[in-house]
C-alpha cells in the first residue's frame, strides 16, 4: 500500500517535471526560431478562425439558457431587472473563460494531440531530430504563443455573443426591456471583472495547449499501445486533462482574484 | 575528439568480431563504431557491433529482418543512445559530444526514414526547404535555389506544390532522398530506402543512390534485404547477425565467402529454387518452417 503510493507520488512527481520542462523548452526554442510567424500565423488560423463557429453556437446558447434561467429565478424576489448584470457578470468571470476553453480544447486541443501523435508515430518528429531542427520550436512553440492570443479572443467572443443571448431570451422571448436589460450590464461590468476574464483565457490557453502538446508529442511513452490505438489513447487523455486542469485552474485563480 | 592509430578494414573479409576490429585514423574513415550494444528492456539486440566506414564510401548492412539493424543505424544517427560501446564520426566520440558537437553531427549527416517521415502538410518544396529553414542561417533566396535545384536533380521540380500524399511511392522516397541531400551533408544514413518498392523502382533507387553518391561524394550506410542491388552499389558489406557483425568486407569477398550464415543469406534465392524444385519432384518433406 505504501509501496502504491510512493510510486505514484514518485511518477506524479516526474510527470508534472517533465511537463514543465517540456513547457520552458518550447518557449525557450522559440527565440531565433526562422519562419515563427508564419507557424503562428497558421496555428492562429486553426485555433481562432476554425473554432469561432462552435464558440459563436455554444456562446448564443449558454447566454439563451442563462437568460431564461436567471429570469426566471430574479422574477420571484422582484429582481429581473439586474438580469442584465447577471448574465454578463456570469458569463466574463466565469463561464466564458471556461467554457470556451472546454470547447477549444474539444476542437483544437484534441486535433494537435492527434497530430503531434501521428508525426511521432510517422517518424515525422524522430526526422525533425536528425536534422538537427528543434521539435520544439517547430511544432509546439508557435501553438503556445498562438494559443495566448487566440484564447483571450475567442473568449470576448463567447462571452459577447453569449450577453446578446442573454438579452434574446430576456427581452425578445420574455416581457424585460431591452434598455433595462443593456443598462445593467454597463453599470455592472468594472475593469477588474475584465481582467480576471482576461488573466484566466490566457492561463487556460497555455495550459490546455501545453498539456495537448505534451500528450501528443509524448504519443510513444504514454501508452502500453501503438499505432492508431495509441494516438487515440493519447488523445482521450489529453482532453480529460485538459478538461480537469482547466476546472482546477479556475478554482485556484478565482480563489486568488477574489480573495485580493 | 582524438585520432587513434590505424588500419585499413579487414582485409580479405572476415567473420568480423569486436575483438578483431583493427584500430583507425579518423582521416581514412568517417564512421568507426566499436562494441556498440543496445537493450530494450531483457531483449538485447546490439551485443557488441563494429563497423568501419571509409570515408567516400558505400557501405550496406545487411541481415535478417529483426536483427536490429534499423536500430543500429539510429544508433548512428542518434535517434537511439546505445547502451556501450563508442561511435565517432570524423574522429570525435559521439556519445561524449557537447550539445554544440551533436549539432555539428546532425548538419553534416542526413538520415533517410524507411517510411520517409514526410510532412504531409507541407508541399514538396516546403519539406525539401525545411532542413535548410530550421538548421541554418542561409537566406531565404538561397533556401529557395538549393531546394529548387534538389528538386531539379530528383527530376521533381515540376511537383514542387504537390504535399507528399499526391505523389506515388517512387516519387516520395525521391523526395525524402532530396530532403537528405539538400543540406550538403558528408554522411547519409539510408533505412531500408527500397522496402516495399517493385523491382523497377528498386532498381531506381539503388541508382539514385549511385549517382547522387558519386556526384555530391557524401558518404553512405545503407540498412537493405537486397542482396544483389546492394552488391552492386557498395564498397564494402556488412552483415549483421545475432547482435554482432557477422561480416565485414568488400562484395567480392562476400560473395566468395564460405561462412554459414553469409552464405544462406547471399544464396537464399537458390536455395529456394533448389528446395523448390526437391518439393515439386517428391524428394523433399513439407516441413512447417
Amino acid at each position: 500500500m505504501l509501496e502504491t503510493l510512493g510510486r505514484t507520488s514518485l511518477a506524479v512527481v516526474g510527470e508534472l517535471g517533465d511537463f514543465a520542462l517540456f513547457f520552458g523548452q518550447s518557449f525557450a526554442s522559440a527565440v531565433g526560431s526562422r519562419k515563427l510567424g508564419r507557424r503562428i500565423m497558421r496555428a492562429l488560423y486553426e485555433q481562432g478562425v476554425r473554432c469561432l463557429p462552435v464558440i459563436v453556437i455554444v456562446g448564443l446558447f449558454t447566454g439563451l439558457v442563462l437568460g431564461l434561467q436567471g429570469y426566471y429565478v430574479l422574477n420571484r424576489y422582484g429582481s429581473t431587472s439586474v438580469l442584465g448584470e447577471l448574465v454578463s457578470l456570469t458569463l466574463i468571470r466565469e463561464l466564458g473563460p471556461v467554457l470556451a476553453a472546454l470547447m477549444l480544447v474539444g476542437q483544437a486541443g484534441s486535433a494537435l494531440a492527434a497530430e503531434l501523435g501521428i508525426q511521432r508515430n510517422s517518424e515525422q518528429i524522430a526526422a525533425l531530430e536528425t536534422m538537427g531542427a528543434s521539435p520544439h520550436a517547430y511544432l509546439i512553440a508557435p501553438r503556445l504563443i498562438a494559443a495566448a492570443v487566440s484564447f483571450p479572443i475567442q473568449t470576448v467572443f463567447f462571452s459577447l455573443i453569449g450577453i446578446w443571448g442573454g438579452f434574446l431570451s430576456g427581452s425578445l422571448l420574455l416581457p424585460l426591456s431591452g434598455g433595462v436589460y443593456w443598462a445593467s450590464v454597463h453599470a455592472s461590468v468594472r475593469g477588474p471583472d475584465v481582467r480576471e476574464c482576461f488573466i484566466k483565457a490566457v492561463v487556460f490557453g497555455l495550459l490546455t495547449t501545453a498539456i495537448c502538446a505534451h500528450n501528443g508529442y509524448n504519443t510513444h511513452r504514454r501508452s502500453r499501445t501503438t499505432g492508431a490505438r495509441a494516438v487515440s489513447a493519447s488523445t482521450t487523455r489529453a482532453v480529460v486533462v485538459s478538461s480537469i486542469a482547466v476546472l482546477a485552474a479556475d478554482y485556484v485563480i478565482t480563489s486568488l482574484l477574489v480573495g485580493n | 575528439m582524438q585520432s587513434r592509430a590505424t588500419n585499413s578494414p579487414t582485409p580479405g573479409g572476415t567473420a568480423a568480431s569486436a575483438s578483431a576490429a583493427p584500430t583507425t585514423v579518423s582521416g581514412e574513415f568517417l564512421l568507426d563504431v566499436r562494441g556498440v550494444a543496445k537493450h530494450f528492456g531483457e531483449l538485447a539486440v546490439l551485443v557488441g557491433v563494429d563497423l568501419l566506414v571509409p570515408r567516400g564510401s558505400v557501405v550496406t548492412v545487411l541481415g535478417k529482418s529483426g536483427t536490429g539493424k534499423s536500430v543500429f543505424l539510429k544508433c548512428l544517427a542518434g535517434i537511439v543512445t546505445p547502451d556501450a560501446g563508442e561511435i565517432r564520426f570524423d574522429g570525435h566520440a559521439l556519445n561524449a559530444a557537447n550539445a554544440v558537437a551533436r549539432a555539428e553531427f546532425r548538419r553534416r549527416c542526413s538520415y533517410l526514414f524507411q517510411s520517409n517521415a514526410l510532412f504531409d502538410s507541407l508541399t514538396a518544396l516546403e519539406n525539401v526547404a525545411l532542413p535548410l529553414e530550421s538548421t541554418t542561417q542561409v537566406p531565404n533566396f538561397e533556401i529557395r535555389a538549393r531546394s529548387l535545384e534538389a528538386l531539379r536533380q530528383l527530376e521533381l521540380d515540376r511537383f514542387r506544390d504537390a504535399h507528399p500524399g499526391e505523389l506515388s511511392g517512387g516519387m516520395q522516397k525521391r523526395l525524402a532522398l532530396a530532403r537528405a541531400i539538400v543540406t550538403r551533408p558528408e554522411l547519409v544514413l539510408f533505412d531500408e530506402p527500397t522496402a516495399g518498392l517493385d523491382p523497377l523502382r528498386r532498381n531506381t533507387v539503388f541508382e539514385m543512390i549511385a549517382k547522387y553518391q558519386r556526384q555530391l561524394n557524401f558518404t553512405a550506410v545503407l540498412v537493405t534485404h537486397d542482396v544483389p542491388e546492394a552488391l552492386a552499389v557498395s564498397d564494402r558489406i556488412a552483415l549483421l547477425d545475432s547482435g554482432r557483425m557477422r561480416f565485414q568486407g568488400s562484395p567480392a569477398e562476400f560473395a566468395r565467402s564460405d561462412d554459414p550464415t553469409v552464405h544462406a543469406f547471399r544464396d537464399s534465392a537458390a536455395t529456394l529454387r533448389d528446395t523448390i524444385a526437391a518439393v515439386r519432384r517428391g524428394e523433399a518433406p513439407l516441413s512447417a518452417d
